[in-house]
């Protein structure tokens, strides 16, 4: 390939970045998007095939050929389990700017991400983007559910700390409620709760920590706090409160019972595509962005589902650049419910998540504390 | 102090580099101006100035030159 060439191709591409960045994170048709995203992730499996040796390996093996036009459906998937035993990045190593770990329970081994600093934009904004059209574009003062300890590391950032991180660009003050024995900071919590009394204010934190560690630490003190002026958006999984048979509206119950808030958004995401998370809308549907899309397959055959239809989820999204972390077979099951048609008006599929893929290894996407 | 050396100041504390570092400084240009680096920054460049960013700006703010502009729209002439 000619330099000339070659930067033309990078110039379209980059284009293509700051078009959909640009963008109203729900604001794609069907028709738009399928087009959008059959041809940018065409490329952008034909551009890790050039830039990232083990993958490129792998859709040969896979007997995958290259240099086909491809709808989404048919783009290539590696199963999230690879970003576990394999280093998959498509950047020279001198230009990871963060190395992103999902934090697997003890004992397991957990993904890397590989990020260089235009994957690292590309994710925040797209997270600004969502959190706006959620939050608006004020920002709240926040209160982070967690202890201030899980962003020690600078260099290695465990999902839970890049959960944080990427929501504090919507906060003006942060308060963390927990201490880092991972125990309610009472007076930490209360000056906040003072200092903001009549303001709108965001409660930020992972499902299965904030039910272990603030929820059920008011309720045994037997405490309420006055946060009714508060949104909460959680997420990391449910699959430990669902061992606990706790669903989806007792922990809103729950929540409501010792906090008052009742604007309460769970969201789905992982490590392996960060920023682009899909929100819940308040019909109580998972909603995809112009950022990244959804498809649902069936386990025997890996074909897709029709709406309705519980499948593997598999989650698609042109952000990943600097590793080829664009389309990946989750180890999660749900419904894609429908597409562009929510009450809520937010364009694109939208769809709840129903749980783990029986024999999927158990995998702490973000809930997990060894405590 | 001018508003142009409490500015210096901040970047110098928060992202711990040197002045004669400051005209060519980017957001992920150096290691410690990251996100933690970026929300510290903000945070006390909001407390030292007396404004309050929204979203889009904290993204703005994207460099020391760049910086100058987003205090400019906040009526903070550097």
């Amino acid at each position: 390939m000619m330099i000339g060439e070659m930067s033309e191709e990078k110039g379209k591409i980059d284009m293509d970045y700051e078009m959909i960045l640009a963008r109203k994170p729900y604001s794609l048709c069907r028709a738009e998007k399928r087009e959008l995203f059959g041809d940018w992730l065409t490329e952008l499996t034909e551009y890790h095939r050039q830039h990232c040796p083990p993958y490129e390996k792998l859709l040969k093996a896979l007997e995958i050929p290259s240099g086909r036009s491809m709808e989404e459906e048919d783009i290539p998937m590696l199963p999230i389990g690879l970003f576990k035993s394999m280093e998959l990045m498509s950047v020279h190593p001198g230009h990871i700017f963060k190395t992103m770990t999902s934090s697997g329970t003890k004992g397991q081994e957990v993904s890397k991400v590989f990020l260089d600093t235009d994957t690292a934009r590309y994710q925040q904004l797209a997270l600004a983007g969502i959190g706006e059209d959620f939050f608006g574009d004020q920002r709240l003062p926040l209160l982070v559910i967690d202890s201030p300890d899980v962003l020690k590391d600078r260099k290695m950032f465990s999902a839970r700390g890049a959960g944080i991180l990427g929501f504090s660009i919507f906060s003006s003050h942060i308060c963390y409620a927990l201490t880092s024995d991972m125990e309610l900071d009472t007076e930490a919590v209360e000056g906040f709760l003072k200092r903001y009394k009549d303001t709108r204010v965001l409660v930020f934190g992972f499902t299965y920590i904030i039910w272990k560690y603030f929820y059920e630490a008011l309720a045994i003190q037997g405490k309420k706090l006055e946060l009714d002026n508060a949104v909460l958006v959680h997420g990391g999984g449910w699959k430990k409160l669902i061992s606990q048979s706790v669903s989806s509206d007792e922990f809103k119950k729950r929540i409501y019972s010792v906090t008052g808030i009742s604007r309460i958004h769970n969201y789905y995401g992982m490590a392996e595509q960060t920023g682009c998370i899909y929100m819940e809308c308040p019909c109580g549907n998972l909603h995809a962005s112009v950022y990244s899309d959804i498809i649902t397959r069936r386990a025997a055959d890996f074909t897709p589902c029709e709406y309705g239809e519980k499948g593997i989820i598999q989650i698609l999204s042109p952000l990943p650049r600097s590793y080829p972390g664009h389309s990946i077979l989750t180890e999660d099951e749900g419904i894609i419910i429908g597409e562009d048609d929510c009450l809520c008006g937010r364009l694109g599929k939208y769809f709840k998540v129903t749980g783990r893929i029986k024999h999927a290894p158990v995998r702490g996407c973000s809930d997990t504390y060894e405590g | 102090m001018t508003n142009l050396e409490k500015y210096d100041q901040l970047f110098i504390k928060d992202l711990r580099v040197k002045k004669e570092d400051l005209e060519d400084l980017k957001y992920r240009g150096i290691s410690t101006w990251d996100s933690m680096g970026h929300m510290d920054l903000v945070t006390d460049l909001e407390e030292v100035f007396d404004i309050h960013f929204n979203t889009a700006d904290v993204m703005n703010f994207s460099s020391y030159e760049k910086g100058k502009e987003v205090m400019k729209k906040y009526g903070v002439m550097i």
